[in-house]
């Protein structure tokens, strides 16, 4: 098993398509996206209307490429968007996936 | 005015507001929820469609021009009162002022069913109107929030895509072209579906809009007072020019009445998608809660009788 790094975005369905590029883009080989409902700093984002539904990005990667994603989310969307993203170290199956 | 509350449409509204505000566990299915908003957007699209068959194309062009002018002065009227008199910033206001020039295709229905219950007649192709006038107005407070703030690079590919292929847009003009192309007769089969269970359809999903408003009366509080009457004002004042323009058009009573309600309801389903992704830096709180928690309920339980009134004295002295 292979230590790799699971970031994990929560924020805005409307961003959705968005980050789906972006990760890709900035090098992750693929990305698991969920709806997700919670309440924050930005307050209640309930999955019940289409405006406010969040979505929980799931994205496994090499440490560079987390720290990238990381950064890019950081700068281009914490300012104007609800958004949280954290990080896991995690130990994957199929290495060769990642 | 009475009558207007006691009409089954409405007073589903009012049981499903009634709900949220007692916090009773009362929801839709989300699926079911989607099945009928698809189904009332198609409906509205294929009855304007069936109608535009029948209708000269040429006599909708003055129409047509005066919906896009007003598309586009809604949110100029809108934005310097929400800047001066509300205090709030630039973002904040070009936002809120896309949403007020912008449509609710809910509310638009609501008033057919209202005009066809007291039988006053309306030019059948008003439907065209509801779609004309969702899309300027967005354009228009994008523009404005552009020139007074921070430039954003925007994704124009995006937004292109929420804004014309976004389900609403998509579904009318989809139900237009179908209603139109097929024209009345060959529409006849289908129709028991999409024109006969119409009205309780509306009942049905005006059950969970009430709900979805009532969610957001909770967040009256974080808004104001200043924006709470300007989400009933504001409604007034488009309303009257609407009026104005529908009547210098050459619309009927009935149709400037419908005129008059697209200027009064504000966006909730367009707009939100499109400032969010053009006009990130506003505040998404502002614009739902004024467009959903006050002026939806306000256009459909006060607004839509005080529109008929006020044309019906305009009409009255224009003769």
């Amino acid at each position: 098993m292979e230590k790799k790094k699971l970031v994990t975005i929560v924020t805005e369905s409307i961003l959705e398509k968005k980050i789906a590029k972006d990760v890709l883009r900035l090098g992750a080989h693929g990305y698991t996206i969920t709806e997700a409902s919670g309440q924050g700093e930005r307050g209640m984002r309930s999955s019940d209307w289409e405006q406010s539904r969040n979505i929980r990005v799931e994205v496994v990667c090499d440490n560079t490429i987390a720290e990238t994603i990381i950064e890019y989310m950081a700068q281009t969307y914490y300012e104007d968007y609800a958004m949280i993203v954290f990080v896991h170290e995690v130990e994957v199956v199929r290495p060769e996936k990642f | 005015m009475i009558e207007n509350l006691l009409d089954p449409v409405i007073l589903f509204f009012a049981m499903g507001l009634l709900a949220g505000l007692l916090k009773s566990d009362l929801r839709l299915p989300e699926a079911i929820y989607e099945v009928i908003s698809i189904f009332l957007l198609m409906a509205i699209g294929l009855k304007g469609g069936v109608q535009l068959a029948k209708t000269n194309i040429a006599l909708i062009l003055l129409p047509v021009g005066v919906t896009v002018l007003l598309g586009l002065s809604i949110p100029l009227i809108a934005y310097p009162i929400l800047r001066k008199l509300g205090k709030f910033n630039e973002a904040d206001s070009a936002a809120i002022a896309a949403h007020y020039g912008s449509v609710s295709a809910v509310t638009f229905a609501v008033v057919q069913t209202y005009l066809e219950r007291l039988l006053v007649a309306y030019e059948e192709y008003v439907t065209v109107l509801l779609v004309v006038l969702e899309i300027p107005a967005i354009a228009m407070g994008i523009l404005i929030a552009r020139m007074k703030t921070r430039k954003h690079t925007i994704d124009y590919g995006l937004l292109f895509h929420e804004v014309f292929l976004g389900k609403s847009i998509y579904l009318l003009i989809a139900g237009l072209l179908v209603g139109w192309a097929a024209g009345p007769e060959r529409i006849e089969p289908v129709a028991p579906l999409f024109f006969d269970l119409f009205k309780a359809a509306l009942a049905f999903f005006l059950l969970e809009m009430g709900l979805v408003a009532a969610r957001r009366i909770s967040d009256l509080r974080r808004v104001g007072l200043f924006l709470i009457g300007f989400g009933i004002l504001m409604p007034i004042v488009s309303a009257v020019i609407g009026t104005l323009f529908g009547y210098l058009a050459g619309l009927s009573l009935g149709g400037s009445v419908v005129l008059a309600t697209l200027s009064a309801s504000a966006s909730y389903i367009a707009a939100p998608a499109a400032m969010r992704i053009a006009v990130p830096q506003a505040n998404p709180t502002l614009y739902l809660t004024a467009s959903l928690g006050i002026t939806f309920p306000f256009n459909l339980l006060f607004g839509i009788p005080l529109y008929h009134w006020m044309g019906a004295i305009l009409y009255s002295m224009g003769g």
